[in-house]
């Protein structure tokens, strides 16, 4: 009979059990994220309406985070694809905080540059400065600029809409700041302190 | 008097103006007081939480603080503890920072270190955080609408679209249901409209996805709107400015994509209400939907004038304003067809 560890290292098993990136995935997470509580009973992949797009359903992108396997799952789209609709949330039996872990998910991934394609990490980003900038969001400049740098080729079949948003008024050409974009701007800073030191 | 205090969001000041423009028409007729938050600022949307987790709840927390600061007799406001939001995603990020800051203490002290920076605090629990349509249908009540009613909408075939944010999560258990809530269908009926059971009313419209995986986005907004229309309904009815610009504004791009032909007007809750009421349509910021909703209202004999509203002047020859990071992204990899 083969020693045990030879049967785990043909397996793959090179490591012993290591839940350090579930833990701190969970630890990123808004709230109490009850992530270790996932059964991988597969509500959240059947009640999502975005799964057909997504590289790997929730369950699976939990799965793979117990087993440590962080490249892959900062790669996968699944993330990005996530329209943050909480219908997986509010039928998960073990009320895991799914929408959330999908945005420290993001966030990682923006932070380690682990991401295939750049047309969302760059719509989020350019959201925060719209917001950083002006305290408010700016939809005519977010979209233009967005569609110019991501989809130019979609821009001409875009111009209907457009003009119909700004001919009805519907659209600020100019975007409005807040008064006290100073006080924004100290709490933001700090708080970026501390989500670095944290 | 009911008084509130009022979180518009940043849609509300343009895409979705006509529902700011209609839910102000119809809080006299209710009696309603809607005090803004004073110099409030944008809640994130779904874009800041995926970058930063305390920033972006830093940034919510600060309009629950300015709100606390606002909230005495003294300011007219009646010393309410209740914040309206009509947007359901500004709703649902304002309910949640209040819920995630009481759940974990450790964000909360996070959350109010960099609030303190700015001169701010905000104690969790202390603020009631509500929807519009939650304000109108359990507070007011549907009683003292059909009063108001002068217009019954009879024989307007509608479906009821709540959307996806606001009966989910659901932290303060507002909601009839997290997937079939009823209080629209309700509040329409009140109002004399024939609502036709529509069971996507809490299917997603795509969120910001028209915006990065446009695709993703065109098939729930197909799904949506084909659904309806198999129904027969000649309208959708929405709450949110989200759903309201996904449905209204990319129907016509959804079409080009899947070579159909749809036009299915989607209005908020409010014009209708006001239209029950015996506003103008002019005065609800009906007539400025890209789907028009000027033959089916032609229906119920309310006549839309047709709008052309001016683009703003623009000094000659200025850009747009930007933030400055926006030159030093690095490139795409391809460019989607
Ligand atoms: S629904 Fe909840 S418990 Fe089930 S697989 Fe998804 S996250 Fe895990
Ligand atoms: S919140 Fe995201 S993962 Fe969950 S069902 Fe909706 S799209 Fe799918």
């Amino acid at each position: 009979m083969p020693h045990m560890t030879d049967e785990r290292v043909r397996a793959g098993l090179t490591h012993e059990e290591d839940l350090s990136l579930l833990h701190e995935v969970s630890m990123k997470t808004a709230g109490v994220s009850r992530l270790e509580m996932c059964i991988q009973c597969g509500t959240c992949g059947g009640s999502c309406p975005a799964a057909k797009d997504m590289d790997h359903t929730p369950r699976m992108l939990f799965a793979m985070l117990r087993a440590g396997m962080r490249e892959e799952v900062l790669r996968s789209n699944t993330q990005w694809i996530c329209v943050s609709c909480y219908h997986c949330v509010v039928r998960c039996p073990q009320e895991v905080h799914i929408a959330d872990v999908m945005y420290t998910l993001k966030g990682m991934a923006i932070k380690e540059k682990l991401y295939e394609d750049s047309t969302a990490p760059d719509f989020s980003q350019t959201f925060v400065d719209m917001v950083e900038t002006y305290g408010r969001s700016f939809e005519m400049g977010l979209a233009s600029r967005h569609y110019l740098k991501h989809f130019p080729l979609r821009l001409p079949g875009m111009m209907p809409m457009g003009l119909g948003m700004i001919t009805k008024g519907r659209m600020a050409l100019m975007p409005k700041k807040i008064k006290q974009m100073d006080q924004l701007k100290k709490i933001l800073d700090h708080a970026k302190q501390l989500e670095m030191t944290s | 008097m009911n008084k509130y205090l009022l979180y518009p969001g940043c849609s509300m000041e343009s895409s979705a103006k006509a529902y700011m423009e209609s839910m102000n028409t119809i809080l006299e007729p209710l009696d309603l007081h809607f005090e803004e938050i004073d110099d409030w600022n944008c809640c994130g949307a779904t874009e800041y939480l995926g970058i930063n987790l305390i920033p972006a709840y830093s940034l919510i927390a600060r309009n629950l603080a300015l709100a606390t600061k606002q909230m005495h007799p003294a300011n007219g406001t009646g010393g309410t503890r209740t914040v309206v939001a009509p947007c359901s995603a500004c709703y649902l990020n304002l309910a949640k920072a209040d819920h995630y800051m009481n759940e974990r203490p450790s964000l909360g002290e996070k959350v109010n270190e960099a609030l303190a920076a700015g001169g701010l605090h905000y104690e969790a629990g202390t603020l009631d955080v509500r929807h519009l349509i939650d304000i109108l249908v359990y507070d007011v009540g549907l009683e003292k609408i059909r009063e108001a009613v002068v217009h019954p909408l009879t024989g307007l075939k509608v479906v009821p679209y709540m959307g996806c944010m606001l009966p989910r999560p659901d932290y303060q258990h507002r909601w009839s249901d997290h997937e079939h809530p009823t209080e629209l269908d309700d509040l329409l009926r009140a109002l004399g409209a024939d609502v036709i059971d529509y069971p996507l009313t809490t299917e997603c419209c795509g969120g910001h996805m028209t915006q990065i995986g446009p695709e993703t986005a065109f098939e729930l907004i197909r799904r949506l709107v084909a659904d309806a229309d198999e129904r027969g309904a000649q309208m959708m009815v929405t709450v949110c400015p989200m759903c309201q610009m996904n449905v209204d504004a990319y129907q016509n791009e959804m079409n080009n994509y899947f070579g159909t032909d749809y036009h299915i007007p989607i209005l908020f809750f409010t014009q209708l209400m006001g239209l029950a009421f015996g506003k103008e349509p002019g005065e609800l910021g009906i007539g400025v939907e890209l789907v028009s909703s000027r033959n089916v209202l032609a229906g119920i004999g309310v006549e839309v004038p047709v709008t052309q509203e001016p683009a703003a002047p623009r000094k000659k020859d200025e850009g747009l304003p930007m933030p400055r990071r926006w030159t030093k992204h690095e490139g795409r990899k391809e460019a989607v067809k």
